[in-house]
């Protein structure tokens, strides 16, 4: 500090000076500004991470037990809804036979309604560039811009006219189909509401129009009802929100009724939608949620993890601190002075 | 002063014996004039304007104007070079051919969002340079618009501003002012047109230069001008300060013109009150300008070891796009087999090269340029913008710190070019001119010894410093209020001899003799001041003005000199009354290197003739007769005494010739002084040197050679911080070394060339002879040194210091020498180089720069440290003195030394920890982003589609993580000023490069790395595939995207908050604030039509605000992944903390104030420093203690 040789003290004269180029004292240029400065102390560390633990440890038992309290029947049916004798499994799904297949799901445990229906796709890459990217959403906006499918390449044009909706992902929509029963009797699906909302609204006319829909030489998935506007065409909705793995569930209905433990549900489905060209699962999930979700241990489990963990290292921490306190300033620590030759 | 009064009658070139003006002038070199390299010609007093359409005569015109002009670019150039280089930049033109990449169908994103932050980082830049350079406009404004008088055509001498002075024109130049241009000197306020110049700009040298002008010119007063008329020719613009050739023709004569006449730019006017001269050279024509080459553009090592560590992330970067274009080939050519397709949803029978099953390896190449772009996230963009910004605002720092203006000058400290903040925080070694940088080139008459008794109670800087480290309250005499007004060169007290009191001292008359020498023997000239009778002096030296001030203020005050007598009023032991006595001045025989004395021989009133000498202590005592030896002894040890103490001393004698033995000499001192063979110096030499003989001795003075306020201290800290000094020095090697670098008990190595060989062979002229004689002598000289170290290095820590003049650097800076030289000066405690050119002082510089590979600074304050300035890697100025160019040169100018230390120790400090842990942090946070970038990619086939929205992507660098990381750049402490400077050990940190070597840097890639797999990992698992909230529907990619891209911006603004130690309201506002800044962002975004914002529409308002899990989601993988990176700081902070957490341990304790655990900590190596006023205090403990316990022993 010795070097302070324009003190504060000098200030008074600095004021009657006009063109000094003096600078102005203020904490701010003074670099002074009052400030916190953490360091971390044994207590700061400790309480760090026994704070961390005691919040992550019940957030992850409300987890978990959000996540038990879901009920989910997962089944997969792509090898069982091929008939036995069928080799060339693309064959056959890419054959116009009836693909009708019949399985039987049990309720292992009550589920309250609304149930979830999704079906599950696995080694379908929703997310590679060319598929993600192969669709006009001028075009499923609004109707004027019908022909704008320079995007959808090569699914944008049938014999000279624009598809409607143009695109990979519209034309490889999921189409296989499920209907469901209790005791013979028929569970209704409800297909409304699988969607978002602002998609409904603001993505998909309401006075757009599929076109020339699963027209051209290769048919991909489903095709579509072309009286019923896009914005009403909730699959397709929930098929254009593409997934961001490769393995993926998406919404297909709801069954608004409670189901009982031990219930058999009989699903007759239609198993058009081919996976076994890229070796994909497919599997039908009911699952009911909770107000995490759906069911999945994952986060309570990671929850009670690192707060048990970081429990673990507030004792660890503690137990260093006292039984083995470090004297303060020890130099030999210091980089310099560990190697002393390189200097 | 300055009052325009001619020292009538006074031939000032009568007095010097050997240096003054007028040498043999006509040589070979003029012969040359008009032919190549000598062609200029100056119409004087022809101003070109008049003769527009005579283009004969018009040469004038053609010459360069006198418009200095130090700026990197124009107006029109601006643009293109700028951009040039920008570019040149290897990650800004990676960013330029992404860019134009991005308009190609390869892009994963859009153009714009792409192309946008490029310009927002270019912009920035470019106006950055632009405001830098418009400064740099500015101090050329003020240079050019200096005023001088200038003869106008009306016949008088109007003020007029540099920048219009053209060749030809006549200027007059007034004391204490610089030359606007190098002229040719016509006449002077002095009859035979005598001048003396300062060069310390030019090269350092501290003593006045003695100027001529023809005689033909020299009766010219200020009214005879305006009909003057001449023609010159000279050579041709050149570098060289030391040349000038050329002839003037005037009044229908040829006169040959040399050096002599030659006034040079940035030279200044001193003791003599005004010359005339004509403009010679000007603007870039002039030799100080010729000198200056083009500064040179400087680079930090950190950015330097950042270009590596890009070039580090660049090869990551390509190895992911290779592997991912691997895979992505191996995919998209199984897609399709035999006519099968594989994944017949992508189409791949009707594809586009870039997918194209067929094509797979094209596909796969195109792949690799996509994924280039896509990646490119993990080179930080706004990396070099952000840096710049952030030196900016730290120069604006360093600019107002106030403990780095001086008052006197009104100098604030200047940071001139702002990239080099952070290289002030690793200084190794500091390579520092002594003259105006260390001392104030002000001498003061301190203490004495006058037959054997030591006088003076003074005491000095070094005294003081090492007094204030001691903790004694030091009651000097200096700060008695009685104390008189302090008198410029005089800082001597004591009773004994003050007001008088001399007579009564038991030597009297020795005293009487001592004092009666200063004011007789030099070559001094009075000014008395006719209103109030005062007397000042014009001296040569400042040494010499010091010793007649002296003189005077003890009795004998010298206020007359004539051409041949001297007068002093003295006062008288007898009747106590000031008396006039005029001594006859009959020779005055001069001071030069190799002879160390001066003396003059007069006449007293009383007819004896009396040779009165004064010399350094190495030539005088062997000089001495026997009857003159009685206070030898005494004397000795008090020269060695104030030696010690830093102070140059010189010893005084005196002889009385006898009447025969005068003439005898006189006889044969005129003899060679009228002798024109070259052996004319020797024998004045030989002749001096016999009359010199058999003295007696009277004492010995010492001068300090004033230190700057504050320099010892700074210099201790400075080497307490393990920075070490080089001293170089344009002065003699006698002035060079005591400045308080050195203690006792430390060995010196002096490295020179004066031994009898050399000056022998030197007579004999033969230069290779000679060089080969000094190549032997200095490289047998640097192996005994060498051998001496080793020799004491197993003993005890003796510290040495190596002291080397210019001559024999010349040779020690040779190939095969210079290494061995680096050896020994680097396992020196102190290096001083004496005598040293400008050159040498930046080849010194260059060399100590490449051989250790740490970084240099150079701090000079004149014209002839600009190279050294400009080679090291920081150059600081000092802006004290009024001389610019070395400020203009430097990269940081400083009013003082002392500012270095907190320039150093708190700036340098800080900036270093700021840049290093922000670009530390950079990369860390672009790895972090961009490496999830690559999981997602895993995940997808390696296809090229982002995880994450396309303006989500190029606003992370701009919006969601700069500002915070901005502030840690720019505000970050660890610890406050007060810490670094009673810590100076924190230095170490940069030195040894702590904080950015490869260490640090891995670390953090590393805990980018995982911080990224952390958030992918768990993002994607608790995400997967279940209903994503209470209404069953699942997350896609939207939605993942959203959640990882939060959980990126949560953890690289936490981790900063985190990493950094220094929480203000600012860092407060921008972390928060980033933060907040997203989801604002993500609203407002979310928002927009859908056909903008695409798969971000309402994002966050319809899906993730009102879900539960995405909220759980995020704290949990936020606190988780800042787990790593806080157990590991807190494992750091207890077993391996760095000093500056012991630093902030400390004061979190409250133990700062705890003298012993400072003790501790401040000691917290186990290598001494051996410089510096605290090393010297160890020492004198150290020998005192050693000293205590051998009488123990007895």
């Amino acid at each position: 500090m010795s070097s302070s040789g324009a003190g504060a003290g000098s200030t008074d004269s600095t004021a009657a000076r006009r063109n000094t180029k003096r600078p102005k004292y203020s904490k701010f240029t003074q670099q002074e500004l009052p400030a916190c400065k953490p360091i971390l102390t044994p207590r700061a560390v400790i309480s760090a991470f026994l704070l961390v633990s005691v919040v992550f440890v019940p957030v992850g038992v409300a987890s978990l037990l959000a996540s038990r309290k879901a009920v989910e029947i997962v089944y997969r049916y792509d090898s069982e809804c091929i008939p036995k004798n069928v080799k060339n499994k693309v064959a056959y799904i890419q054959s116009s036979a009836d693909k009708a297949c019949s399985i039987t799901l049990n309720v292992t445990k009550r589920m309250k309604s609304p149930i979830y229906i999704y079906y599950q796709l696995d080694n379908f890459y929703q997310n590679h560039r060319r598929y993600v990217k192969s669709r006009s959403d001028e075009q499923l906006r609004e109707r004027s811009e019908e022909n704008s499918t320079s995007t959808c390449k090569p699914e944008d044009m049938v014999n000279g006219k624009a598809i409607v909706p143009c695109g990979l992902i519209a034309w490889s929509l999921f189409n296989d189909t499920y209907s469901f029963s209790v005791n013979n009797r028929n569970l209704a699906v409800n297909k409304k509401g699988i969607s978002w909302k602002s998609d409904r609204d603001h993505k998909f006319g309401k006075d757009v129009f599929p076109k020339n829909f699963q027209n051209s030489s290769i048919i991909g998935g489903a095709s579509l009802n072309e009286s019923i506007p896009l914005r009403d065409q909730e699959d397709l909705i929930v098929w254009m929100r593409t997934a961001a793995l490769p393995t993926f569930r998406k919404l297909y209905g709801k069954i608004e009724e409670d189901l009982n433990e031990g219930q058999l549900i009989n699903v007759t489905l239609k198993n058009n939608y081919n996976t076994y060209s890229f070796n994909g699962k497919k599997k039908l999930v009911l699952s009911t949620t909770t107000w995490l979700g759906g069911k999945n241990d994952f986060l309570g489990i990671a929850y009670l993890t690192v707060g048990g963990l970081c429990f673990f290292l507030a004792l660890s921490f503690t137990v260093v601190y006292f039984v083995k306190p470090r004297q303060l300033g020890d130099p030999s620590y210091l980089s310099w002075n560990r190697n002393p030759g390189g200097h | 002063m300055g009052r325009g009064r001619r020292f009538k009658k006074l031939y000032l070139s009568k007095i010097y014996t050997f240096t003054c003006g007028k040498k043999s002038l006509f040589n070979d070199e003029h012969s040359q004039i008009g032919s190549v390299g000598f062609s200029r010609v100056v119409l004087v007093n022809e101003p070109a304007d008049k003769f527009e359409n005579s283009s004969e005569n018009n040469n004038n015109n053609n010459y360069a104007d006198n418009v200095v002009c130090s700026t990197k670019y124009t107006v029109a150039n601006f643009l293109p070079k700028s951009l040039f280089e920008q570019f040149r930049r290897v990650a800004n033109f990676f960013f330029l051919v992404t860019g134009v990449l991005s308009f190609t169908k390869l892009a994963p994103y859009t153009a714009v969002s792409a192309i946008l932050p490029l310009i927002v980082v270019i912009t920035a830049t470019m106006v950055k340079e632009g405001i830098e350079d418009m400064r740099r406009k500015k101090q050329d404004i003020e240079v050019n618009n200096r005023m001088v008088e200038m003869l106008k055509g009306s016949g008088t001498f109007e003020r007029t501003e540099w920048k219009n002075l053209k060749v030809g024109n006549i200027v007059k130049v007034e004391k204490d002012e610089f030359f606007p241009a190098d002229l040719l000197l016509l006449s002077s306020s002095y009859e035979d047109a005598v001048c003396y110049v300062e060069t310390m700009n030019l090269d350092g040298e501290t003593n006045l230069k003695l100027k001529q002008g023809l005689e033909i010119t020299s009766s010219l007063h200020e009214y005879d001008f305006s009909d003057f008329k001449a023609y010159i020719k000279c050579e041709d613009p050149n570098a060289n300060l030391y040349s000038f050739v050329g002839s003037m023709e005037f009044k229908e004569q040829v006169h040959a013109l040399s050096p002599q006449q030659l006034l040079l730019r940035d030279s200044k006017l001193r003791n003599t009150d005004y010359i005339f001269g004509a403009v010679i050279f000007t603007g870039h024509d002039t030799k100080v300008i010729q000198n200056s080459i083009s500064p040179p553009s400087k680079r930090s090592k950190i950015e330097r070891k950042m270009d590596k560590v890009i070039y580090v992330l660049f090869f990551i970067l390509f190895l992911m796009s290779f592997v991912g274009s691997v895979f992505f080939g191996i995919t998209t050519k199984e897609d399709l087999k035999n006519n099968v397709m594989k994944r017949w949803y992508l189409r791949p029978d009707d594809s586009t090269i870039f997918f194209d099953p067929k094509r797979a390896p094209a596909a796969a190449f195109f792949h690799c340029l996509t994924a280039l772009m896509l990646y490119s996230f993990f080179i930080p963009i706004s990396l070099y913008v952000s840096i710049e910004v952030v030196k900016v605002l730290q120069s604006i720092f360093i600019n107002q710190d106030i403990n780095m203006y001086h008052e006197e000058t009104d100098k604030p400290a200047h940071a001139v070019t702002s990239n080099l903040n952070e290289e002030l925080g690793q200084v190794h070694t500091i390579l520092s001119d002594k003259t105006g940088t260390l001392t104030c080139n002000s001498m003061e008459f301190i203490k004495c010894s006058i037959a054997g008794v030591a006088y003076g109670r003074g005491v000095t800087e070094v005294e003081k410093a090492m007094n204030r480290r001691n903790g004694l309250e030091f009651d000097d005499i200096m700060n008695s209020p009685d104390r008189k007004a302090p008198i410029k060169g005089f800082n001597f007290t004591d009773e004994r001899i003050m007001d008088g009191n001399w007579v009564n001292e038991p030597h009297a008359n020795v005293i009487r003799n001592f004092f009666r020498l200063l004011a007789i023997c030099h070559t001094a000239i009075p000014e008395v001041d006719e209103d109030t009778g005062k007397v000042s002096y014009e001296a040569e030296s400042p040494d010499e003005a010091a010793f007649v001030i002296a003189a005077k203020e003890v009795g004998f005050e010298f206020y007359k000199r004539t051409q041949t007598s001297l007068s002093i009023f003295e006062l008288d032991p007898v009747s106590q009354q000031k008396v006039k006595r005029t001594y006859t001045l009959l020779n005055v025989l001069e001071f030069n290197s190799t002879r160390k004395r001066m003396s003059v021989i007069v006449k007293d009133e009383k007819g004896r003739i009396l040779l009165l000498c004064k010399g350094a202590d190495s030539v005088m005592f062997e000089r001495l007769a026997n009857n003159g030896r009685e206070f030898e002894e005494n004397t000795l040890e008090h020269v060695h005494e104030y030696a010690d103490a830093g102070l140059r001393t010189l010893i005084l004698a005196f002889r009385e010739l006898d009447e025969q033995g005068y003439k005898e000499f006189d006889a044969k001192f005129t003899e060679a002084k009228n002798s024109i063979s070259e052996e004319r110096e020797t024998m004045i030499e030989e002749v001096s040197d016999n009359i010199e003989r058999n003295m007696v001795l009277l004492g010995a003075t010492a001068i300090e050679d004033k230190l700057q306020h504050g320099v010892p201290n700074c210099i201790d800290k400075l080497s307490q911080a393990g920075i070490k000094i080089w001293v170089l020095t344009g002065d003699k090697m006698e002035t060079a070394i005591n400045i308080g670098l050195l203690r006792e008990g430390m060995k010196q190595i002096i490295v020179h060339l004066d031994t009898p060989e050399i000056r022998s062979l030197e007579k004999g002229g033969d230069k290779t002879a000679i060089s080969r004689a000094s190549r032997d002598s200095i490289k047998h000289q640097l192996s005994q040194g060498a051998e001496q170290l080793t020799a004491a290095s197993g003993t005890s820590e003796q510290a040495f210091a190596l002291i080397i003049d210019g001559k024999s650097l010349t040779y020690a800076l040779e190939d095969d020498m210079k290494n061995s030289f680096l050896d020994l000066a680097t396992s020196c405690a102190s290096i001083i180089c004496c005598r040293v050119s400008p050159k040498q002082k930046a080849l010194v510089t260059r060399l100590v720069k490449f051989r250790t590979g740490k970084t240099t600074l150079g701090i000079g304050d004149g014209a002839n440290d600009v190279g050294m300035l400009q080679e090291a890697d920081i150059g600081i100025g000092i802006s004290g003195v009024e001389g610019m160019q070395a400020v203009m040169s430097s990269d940081v100018a400083i009013a003082q030394f002392c500012y270095l230390e907190r320039l150093l120790l708190v700036h340098g400090h800080w900036c270093y920890r700021r840049i290093s842990s922000m670009i530390c942090y950079f990369f860390y946070k672009n790895i972090t982003f961009g490496f999830t970038l690559f999981l997602f990619e895993v995940h997808a086939s390696f296809s090229g589609e982002p995880a994450y929205n396309d303006w989500f992507l190029s606003l992370y660098n701009v919006f969601f993580s700069s500002l915070p990381v901005i502030a840690l750049g720019v505000f970050d402490q660890d610890v406050s000023a007060r810490y670094c400077l009673r810590f100076p050990m924190l230095y170490r940190e940069g030195v040894e490069n702590i904080l950015f070597s490869w260490r640090p840097i891995i670390s953090w890639m590393v805990n980018g790395f995982i911080s990224s797999i952390i958030i992918f990992f768990f993002c994607s698992k608790a995400m997967e595939i279940q209903a994503f909230d209470k209404g069953g529907r699942t997350a896609g990619r939207d939605i993942l995207g959203a959640t990882m891209y939060t959980c990126v911006v949560w953890v690289v603004n936490l981790q900063m908050a985190l990493a950094i130690s220094y929480f203000t309201l600012i860092q407060h506002v921008l972390i928060w604030g980033s933060i907040v800044i997203w989801y604002v962002f993500l609203l407002a975004y979310g928002a927009m039509a859908s056909s903008f914002s695409g798969n971000a529409y309402q994002v966050f308002a319809e899906t993730l605000a009102s879900t539960p899990s995405y909220w759980l989601l995020v704290f949990f993988v936020v606190i988780t992944t800042l787990v790593p990176y806080f157990t590991f700081s807190a494992l750091q902070m207890r077993f391996f903390p760095m000093y500056h957490e012991i630093v902030q341990w400390l004061r979190h304790k409250g133990k700062t104030n705890d003298p012993e655990f400072c003790a501790m900590v401040r000691q917290s190596s186990l290598r001494p420093t051996t410089v510096g006023s605290t090393a010297r205090r160890a020492a004198k403990t150290n020998s005192l203690s050693l000293r205590g316990s051998t009488t123990d022993h007895r």
